[in-house]
């Protein structure tokens, strides 16, 4: 039986789509049997930061709506043979995603592979609650930045009340995963540090994603960080990350700020 | 921009952090306030309609907080026939 872990965040752009491409492919390179799924509904974006968009047929939607079969929407990665990709739908209504279609999805998969990873769309409505009502463990996406620490608590309430597990009493696993991290900020006391965070939220910590250009470039090729650019500080940040999330004994990764003189001199001016 | 604030420390992060405690405890309180409201409604639903017919839609549930004594009001109607 495989393991349902949903990425979500509550706010938008904090980096759910690219930490579900990132820790999936790390994990199907691995070995293990990887679907990454979007739940996006009318915004779709996983296709693209995965390089599949040209190959998108049939969808999540579709498969509910009893359009195609599960197997047809299915997408195999050009890279990593056991590494897939199940696409939101672009065009249809949101509403078309219930609970049930979500249940039968998600059971079919569980018996196919090791992980389904859901990328929740942004906000607390329907669309994010289906993407974490079956999961078994959540990745919640951080930034060191008030708004999205506030919506991360909200989404932590949810998943301690709307999961499935929830409602059987039991505890979805929650793991935090600060993203677009500047260590050097934070050292100067202008941005939100590790610590803050961990401590505001009460949840462990899974990784810590350092801001670098690398992360861009990624999307702009299509292809998940730890795949493009494994030995930068984000492709290692996530590959630590996908090593704890499959459960080995491995210590956090800490970007450290390696500033030379000038950036001491003339950092906190061009902060 | 002059000399005098480019001097001057800016750690925002403390001021951040503060906000944000203050913040978070008051809304965990007003969520876990709204759930508990929600169980307590279904759990008076489920004993009142043992015994008599009652229409679930119209079971009102109310907290009033007070400095010293709050209230709880509950208001069910209920119809004129004996349960089956």
């Amino acid at each position: 039986m495989g393991k349902v872990v949903v990425v979500t965040s509550g706010k938008g752009g904090v980096g759910k789509t690219t930490t579900t491409a990132a820790l999936g492919a790390a994990l199907a390179q691995g070995g293990q049997s990887v679907v990454v799924v979007d739940f996006d509904v009318g915004l779709r974006n996983l296709d693209l930061v995965m390089g599949a968009e040209r190959r998108v047929v049939y969808d999540l939607i579709t498969v509910i709506q009893g359009v195609a079969k599960l197997p047809q929407a299915l997408i195999r990665d050009k890279r990593i043979e056991n590494l897939w990709l199940l696409p939101a739908s672009q065009t249809r209504d949101k509403d078309a995603l219930t609970e049930e279609g979500v249940g039968l999805v998600i059971s079919q998969l569980r018996q196919d592979y090791d992980w389904i990873i859901c990328d929740s769309p942004a906000g607390i409505e329907r669309g994010a609650v289906l993407a974490m009502r079956h999961a078994d463990a959540a990745i919640i996406v951080t930034n060191p930045e008030v708004s999205s620490v506030r919506d991360s608590d909200r989404i932590i309430g949810l998943l301690d009340s709307k999961t499935l597990k929830a409602e059987r009493g039991e505890r979805v696993e929650k793991d935090l995963l600060i993203t677009r991290y500047d260590p050097a900020r934070a050292a100067r006391g202008e941005m939100l540090n590790v610590d803050d965070i961990v401590e505001i939220l009460s949840i462990p910590l899974l990784g810590i994603i350092p801001e670098s250009e690398h992360v861009l470039r990624a999307s702009n090729l299509g292809s998940p960080v730890t795949l493009c650019a494994p030995t930068s500080e984000p492709g290692r940040a996530y590959w630590n990350a996908a090593q704890r999330l499959n459960g080995e004994d491995v210590e956090v990764i800490v970007p450290s700020s390696k500033k030379g003189f000038f950036d001491r001199l003339f950092g906190r001016r061009a902060a | 921009m002059n000399f005098l604030s480019w001097l001057k420390p800016r750690r925002s992060a403390p001021v951040a952090r503060e906000r944000l405690e203050i913040l978070l405890q008051y809304e965990r309180s007003l969520i876990n306030q709204t759930d508990l409201i929600a169980v307590l409604r279904e759990e008076i639903l489920r004993i009142v309609a043992r015994y008599v017919v009652i229409a679930p839609d119209t079971v009102q549930v109310k907290v009033n907080r007070g400095s010293t004594v709050s209230t709880l009001a509950v208001g069910i109607r209920v119809h004129n026939v004996p349960a089956a």
